[in-house]
């Protein structure tokens, strides 16, 4: 299953609603055609919602880090939201949990970057 | 090898499309040999991980250079090879993902991935000269609950060499 991506305003935050697999090729393409579009938008401020990403390999997790660094970079800031068990083992095992700001509700995800 | 252990190899071709289809591959294997869907899972991500390090550091993405695959069955475990037409590379080399100078990569932890989610994970130098990643997974015991109540330790690959 190929990814899909689409974003919403939530106020000044960018919420991007992601599904299907962040992988080698198309997918990791994508996402990182979504985060630079946003950041040439002015849009710094971007909750990723994974809650329909079920699979990520190491390039998905690779262009995560390098969404989150570009973010950052530009002042702004990369959260996830809604993460699956397997993207939330993976993370968990490469300690990028601990990079990552992660939320399981959008409310309260929304609120943080305030 | 035990008389009863079964052997599929493939050549693919170094380009993105060949990781999901080494994947795929190696996932038909393993759901044959009765592996339940976590394990499958971490099976399917060793491949897909072999792959892409043979294809983008190995081959270093050059079309004229090949992608060998090879999955032994045998009574007790699964054991996969990947091995590239590269340069070849010490495991000693391999950054480790987890220092705190390398949390940040945006690459490196495919090798970590496989070592961590396999039962045996080595590279060795490989016939090509190039690097032959040689990883395993031990067959759930009959009855398990890791085991996915399809096929099992006798089921046959789709494909055979």
């Amino acid at each position: 299953m190929s990814l899909h991506a689409t974003h919403r305003d939530a106020g000044q935050v960018t919420v991007v609603d992601l599904s299907g697999r962040i992988v080698l090729g198309d997918g990791s393409a994508l996402l990182r055609k979504t985060i630079r579009g946003l950041l040439e938008d002015q849009r710094k401020l971007i909750l990723l919602n994974l809650a329909d990403v079920d699979y990520i390999d190491s390039s998905g997790i690779g262009e995560l880090v390098s969404g989150f660094t570009a973010v950052k970079n530009q002042s702004g800031d990369l959260k996830l939201l809604h993460l699956t068990k397997k993207v939330r083992d993976l993370l968990q095992i490469t300690k990028l949990y601990t990079v990552f700001d992660v939320f399981t509700d959008e409310s309260t995800a929304l609120r943080s970057f305030r | 090898m035990a008389s009863d252990a079964k052997h599929l190899e493939i050549t693919l071709e170094t380009q993105v499309e060949s990781v999901n289809l080494a994947e795929e591959l190696c996932l038909r294997v393993a759901e044959a040999a009765g592996f339940g869907e976590d394990d499958c899972y971490r099976i399917g991500m060793s491949v897909r991980e072999g792959v892409i390090n043979a294809f983008h550091y190995g081959n270093e993405e050059r079309p004229d250079k090949k992608i060998h695959l090879a999955v032994d069955l045998t009574a007790d475990k699964m054991i996969i090879h990947v091995l590239d037409e590269g340069a070849g590379f010490l495991l000693s080399d391999v950054p480790d993902p987890l220092a705190e100078e390398n949390l940040l990569s945006t690459s490196g932890r495919g090798i970590f991935l496989m070592r961590a989610f396999m039962d045996e994970f080595d590279v060795i130098s490989g016939k090509t000269g190039g690097a032959e990643i040689v990883m395993s997974k031990k067959l759930p015991a009959p009855g398990s609950a890791s085991r996915n109540g399809q096929g099992g330790q006798g089921a046959k690959p789709q494909q055979e060499a």
